[in-house]
């Protein structure tokens, strides 16, 4: 019997194939989102919206993340330049998106004719967080109707996005969500993050939170040209 | 299997084995009779689910029948505010120092293979 040392991350495997995702989308200019939240919440109504809203000034691509089915991908593929289905269901490794899908999908996607790549998680609060997709920025919609509890109860998946979309706002008289404590304990997990109230229903927020993605993205290519 | 919806922990659970068998190879052992694995508290990832998806996907392998050894370091979280660092009652993120809500995670998301035991 012999004992090895291995200290190996087992993650590894999947952070590498994100950061060649990410390379691949920086080399055609396409800046992308991982949107991530519990089933229902509202992440391809936002996609929608948010297409519809910029579709006029960017080329869109959609991946679409569900469990099964192509409902979701049949909603979007009239707003956008392109829309790629992946059902997990199929795949052999995860639940959730993980890295190497990604890879797959973006093989099926025109990256050279998009300017901005909408990633649709599965819905999920916990799963999807572990795993990198290459991803520039991500995203969690929260919606009124499921309780303003769910930093508290999911801080992993709060403590790393770079923006909470609260969504349904139009339920604000009918439900008991403080909107204020709610981003405290965000904030208190994550201080950086970024905060848009939207309801996809009335279309109420979208176009600050359109504009605000718009003015990210402008300023992440500029960066990039004078990094090169 | 094929039809089945699977956890996230079938993906993991390969990778485990594929470094696993790396290793084994190098040291040009012929069968690893124990894995040492550390996922943290909030790692996210079910122990149980990942021995359930071992013995599924290592079958017919030199990691076949081998034990798996778990280490879950518990959630270490610490206040912004006042340096304490506490481990989380329940999922409730509070500073018990000062009741500061702002809090970053110290310790608790590992996830690696720490050893093996080769023959």
């Amino acid at each position: 019997m012999k004992k090895i040392e291995v200290v190996q991350n087992i993650l590894e495997a999947n952070d590498s194939i994100a950061a060649q995702n990410r390379e691949l989308l920086e080399a055609n200019g396409v800046f992308a989102l991982n949107i991530m939240s519990a089933p229902g919440a509202g992440k391809t109504s936002l996609i929608l919206r948010t297409a519809a809203e910029l579709k006029d000034r960017l080329r869109i691509g959609v991946i679409e993340g569900d469990v099964a089915s192509t409902l979701d991908s049949e909603r979007v593929q009239n707003e956008v330049t392109a829309v790629v289905q992946v059902t997990t269901r199929d795949a052999s490794e995860s639940c959730a998106l993980i890295a190497n899908m990604v890879a797959h999908a973006l093989k099926r996607l025109p990256l050279e004719q998009m300017d901005l790549l909408l990633i649709e998680n599965v819905g999920n609060l916990i799963c999807p967080s572990e795993f990198a997709l290459g991803e520039h920025m991500r995203v969690v919609v929260s919606s009124l109707p499921e309780g303003d509890d769910k930093p508290t109860k999911y801080p992993i998946i709060f403590s790393d996005a770079s923006v909470v979309v609260i969504n349904k706002l139009d339920f604000l008289p009918y439900v008991d969500f403080d909107i204020p404590s709610f981003q405290k304990a965000v904030l208190g997990l994550n201080p950086r993050a970024k905060f848009f109230q939207v309801s996809c229903k009335t279309g109420a927020g979208i176009k600050d939170w359109c504009a605000w993605l718009e003015r990210e993205l402008s300023s992440h290519k500029s960066h990039q040209k004078i990094m090169k | 299997m094929a039809s089945r919806v699977r956890m996230h922990e079938f993906g993991i659970t390969e990778s485990i084995i594929n470094i696993v068998l790396d290793k084994a190879k190098e040291a040009e052992a012929n069968r690893v009779t124990k894995i040492s694995l550390v996922a943290g508290e909030l790692s996210g990832f079910v122990p149980d689910c990942i021995q359930f998806y071992f013995e599924f996907l290592s079958k017919g392998s030199p990691a076949e029948g081998a034990t798996l050894h778990f280490e879950s370091p518990p959630a270490q979280i610490r206040c912004r505010d006042c340096s304490t660092v506490f481990h989380p009652q329940d999922t409730v993120w509070t500073c018990p120092s000062c009741q500061s809500e702002s809090v970053e995670i110290e310790g608790g998301r590992e996830l690696y293979v720490k050893s093996i035991e080769v023959e």
